[in-house]
């Protein structure tokens, strides 16, 4: 690990210029020890009061400083946004979830093998160096809305499931706003080094759900162990169902793109429809209509077919979760 | 940097380079090696101690990040004369062959434990409202951020699901 200088922050003001924010740590020591990433200032933020979970109007407001299985646990997650809690759940492992915060987790970086590699030409660590993923070793790799100059993925959990959730992230700085997290990430385009919209000198300090639209919430995720490992795909799922019909349905898809997924196509064409596998398999004829494979993570196109449908057909009731 | 750690209910000061982990401050530092390093990159769970009651990843916290908070380590949980329920059954079960996962598997159950007791569900709990039985589904799950290359799996499973009952038989 490169050698960097160390300060607690005592107030979301007190956050000296160029240093980087360390909360949970988990992949951020775990890049630095790989020197993937050598931050010369690191700003500990773990003393700040920003570990509530408070009620906002009919919403929730999670504080940036929540651990993942605090999250995970938290009653009015576990009874109004349950799609929340399956999400975290599926997610790493009880350590790194007692560790790991709800605004560290937005930041994750990719586990691309080819970004943690420092002999692999990577775009994101080395703007303009190429992409040793395009053309190798691609099992983890996006399908969808990636780049000639990068096809890693968004590797997490928890933010698929507040894509579904409709969720905003609250950011302080020179000028606090609150930005809606479909707009959080960012495509890779010709920049994959620029995964977020958040600015040097800015900090996410909140998560803001709005009120709970109830309805039929699964997280279905596909992986490669039974548990501790990232998504192939994921499926974040809000249905809602109305004499007999889809009255609701807001779909979010991991483990695919460069940042959580959503298409408002697929959910329109559902709404006001009754469940039928020909119904869902329209609708993942348009998610997937765009979709791209790149080598051997072909298999993620049929992998994500299957994994809505299995998902359309549980929530909507067509089927139980064997 | 001079930091102090609370450590197994004592305070110990310590100059360290911000870089260390606590992993390394509790090895290096501090001498306990009951704390083990495997992976080093949060992967395999021998690293894990309690900080305030919570079961963490040593080796991706920075010691001085620790500072203020209560770490509880494999020498803090039990001694030899007395031992805690999950070191006695450990060895009850022979829930080990070479041992080097043991400390950080016994301090994963404890934490584990008590996030049972608090309701805490897991990813293949059917419901999201507790309480919960300690299945070896449940426990598998739960403790699925340990490794064991020598797979004493069977044994560890059911060394925690005996230390588990003993502690609702006392509780009772």
């Amino acid at each position: 690990m490169r050698e960097f200088t160390f300060h607690r922050a005592a107030s979301v003001a007190d956050l000296p210029a160029g240093a980087t924010i360390i909360a949970g740590g988990t992949n951020l020591l775990d890049l630095m020890k790989l020197e993937v990433i050598a931050p010369e200032a690191l700003v500990d933020i773990t003393r700040l009061p920003l570990d509530r979970v408070e009620p906002e109007g009919e919403g929730l407001r999670i504080g940036a400083l929540v651990r993942n299985s605090d999250l995970a646990a938290h009653p009015t997650v576990r009874r109004d946004y349950p799609v929340l809690s399956r999400a975290l759940l599926a997610g790493a492992s009880g350590q790194l979830r007692n560790m790991a915060t709800t605004g560290g987790n937005l930041m994750q970086r990719t586990r691309c093998p080819y970004f943690y590699d420092r002999r692999m030409a990577c775009n994101k660590r080395d703007p303009g160096a190429g992409c040793a993923a395009i053309g190798g070793v691609t099992r983890n790799h996006a399908i969808l809305g990636a780049s000639d100059h990068c096809i890693a993925t968004y590797p997490g959990d928890m933010a698929v499931a507040l894509r579904a959730l409709d969720a905003v992230v609250e950011i302080d700085g020179p000028s606090p706003r609150r930005v809606p997290l479909a707009d959080f990430h960012l495509l890779p385009g010709d920049t994959p080094h620029v995964e977020t919209v958040l600015q040097p000198g800015e900090i996410i300090t909140a998560v803001i759900l709005p009120a709970p639209v109830g309805g039929q919430q699964r997280y279905r995720k596909v992986r490669d162990r039974a548990s501790y490992a990232f998504a192939l795909v994921s499926v974040a799922a809000v249905v809602g169902m109305d004499g007999g019909r889809i009255s609701h349905a807001a779909l979010a898809f991991g483990g695919v793109a460069h940042k959580p997924w959503r298409d408002p196509e697929v959910e329109s064409l559902l709404l006001g429809r009754e469940p039928s596998d020909a119904l869902f398999h329209e609708a993942a004829e348009i998610l997937l209509r765009p979709a791209q494979a790149h080598g051997e993570n072909a298999f993620k196109i049929p992998l994500l077919r299957r994994a809505l449908m299995a998902t359309l057909r549980d929530a909507t009731g067509m089927e139980t979760t064997a | 940097m001079q930091i102090t750690l609370h450590l197994n209910g004592t305070s110990h000061p310590l100059d360290v380079d911000p870089r260390t982990t606590l992993l390394d401050a509790l090895r290096h530092h501090l001498g306990l090696t009951g704390t083990k390093k495997g992976c080093d990159h949060g992967q395999c769970g021998a690293c894990t101690v309690l900080m305030d009651g919570r079961r963490i990843n040593a080796c991706l916290t920075l010691a001085c990040m620790a500072e203020g908070h209560d770490i509880t380590t494999i020498e803090g949980l039990g001694t030899p004369g007395n031992l805690s329920p999950l070191q006695q059954q450990f060895l009850d079960h022979d829930g080990f062959q070479c041992g080097y996962c043991t400390p950080g598997q016994i301090c994963s159950a404890t934490g584990m434990l008590e996030e049972i007791a608090a309701g805490w569900p897991s990813h293949v709990s059917d419901s999201l409202d507790g309480p919960y039985d300690l299945t070896h589904a449940e426990i598998a799950e739960r403790m699925s951020g340990n490794l064991c290359r020598c797979a004493a799996y069977t044994n560890i499973v059911a060394a925690i699901r005996q230390a588990a009952q003993g502690t609702r038989e006392d509780a009772a």
